[in-house]
């Protein structure tokens, strides 16, 4: 039998990845396009604060939503009602989305002529902030319900995040919830984060992350 | 739950890099990986061992898995520290200006072909 013969890689898996990642930044940068990987927990109100920014932006921006799930369609469909372009895509049990996913997504939407893409990850507070998808912002939601220890418990989450948006407020009464702790949290894992606190549901202070949106959709439709 | 997706990625890479070298098997492989990576060895090796029996050229394929221990730095009192007993906040100065060095890796070293 033959010697065996070492043949050395040296290869980082994730690395595979942040590179695609940093193709599909540069080419979302050329293309003028804002791409928003939204991430949270499954129930922590993605689709609604997604539904509300895009009724609230669709007016002055040409929009596309990527719902990426294990499976169903509810979400795109809830989407469909804003009117802006929306696909869904299943991960076939995926527990996040990879920069090869991202990329097929963006290609299935076709983003030639949008202004701003938004992706809804899967609902998951741990691997999808392991992956980058080649957005260029980061928006994480943490809902009351939740509990304002969630930064401390899934760091990495909190620590892509560029955007961390506290929901769900309307049913603060509730639950055991206080913002000072949720908020002090974040700052422990994220210093540079900007924080919008609000209920997506109620429309109450949206507006605050609406107009961030807007500055930075334009910074970038206008570099 | 995604150490399979890796594990397939993995293999996925050594596949091809069998395959350009025209070797006949490959009878070992080397991973580092960091002890933040959120890779449970554990989980790593019974998702490997399944999946290798699907391949061409790895179905004996030995894993020998690395771990890389998880090495932060303080930017503001300049000092290392274990991420895995202090986390984000750094034991020397309580400062959380703090970050990754090493420690999060998941490294496709070398393989052993014959």
């Amino acid at each position: 039998m033959d010697k065996p013969k070492i043949v050395e890689i040296k290869e980082d898996i994730t690395s595979r990845n942040n590179l695609f990642a940093k193709e599909i930044k540069a080419e979302m940068k050329r293309k003028k396009i804002f791409y928003l990987n939204v991430m949270a927990s499954p129930g922590s109100g993605k689709t609604t604060l997604i539904t509300n920014l895009v009724n609230r932006l669709k007016n002055d921006y040409k929009i596309g939503v990527i719902e990426a799930d294990i499976d169903s369609d509810v979400d795109a469909v809830k989407l469909l009602s804003t009117g802006v372009k929306v696909i869904q895509m299943h991960t076939a049990g995926a527990c996040h989305i990879t920069c090869q996913m991202s990329y097929e997504a963006l290609c299935a939407l076709g983003v030639e002529d949008l202004d701003l893409v938004i992706l809804e990850n899967v609902g998951n507070l741990v691997c999808p902030a392991e992956f980058d998808t080649g957005a260029t912002e980061n928006l994480v939601l943490l809902s009351v319900p939740e509990g304002d220890d969630k930064p401390l418990k899934y760091p990495l989450m909190f620590e892509v995040a560029d955007v961390v948006a506290i929901t769900k407020t309307d049913v603060k009464d509730i639950f055991d919830f206080s913002f000072e702790k949720a908020k002090a949290n974040v700052r422990k894992r994220n210093e540079n984060a900007e924080v919008f606190v609000l209920s997506a549901k109620k429309d109450e202070n949206v507006d605050a992350l609406e107009q961030y949106l807007r500055k930075r959709i334009d910074s970038i439709k206008n570099a | 739950m995604h150490e399979l997706g890796i594990v397939m990625n993995v293999i996925s890479q050594v596949e091809k890099v069998a395959e350009e070298n025209k070797v006949n098997a490959v009878k070992a492989l080397t991973m580092e990986v960091g002890e933040v990576s959120s890779v449970v060895p554990d989980l790593f090796k019974d998702c490997f061992e399944w999946a290798k029996k699907r391949t061409k050229y790895m179905t004996d394929c030995e894993l020998d898995l690395v771990v890389l221990e998880a090495i932060s730095y303080c930017r503001d009192c300049k000092s290392n520290y274990k991420t895995t007993t202090y986390a984000k906040e750094c034991p020397h100065c309580k400062s959380v200006n703090t970050y990754l060095i090493t420690g999060n890796e998941i490294n496709i070293h070398d393989i052993k072909v014959i």
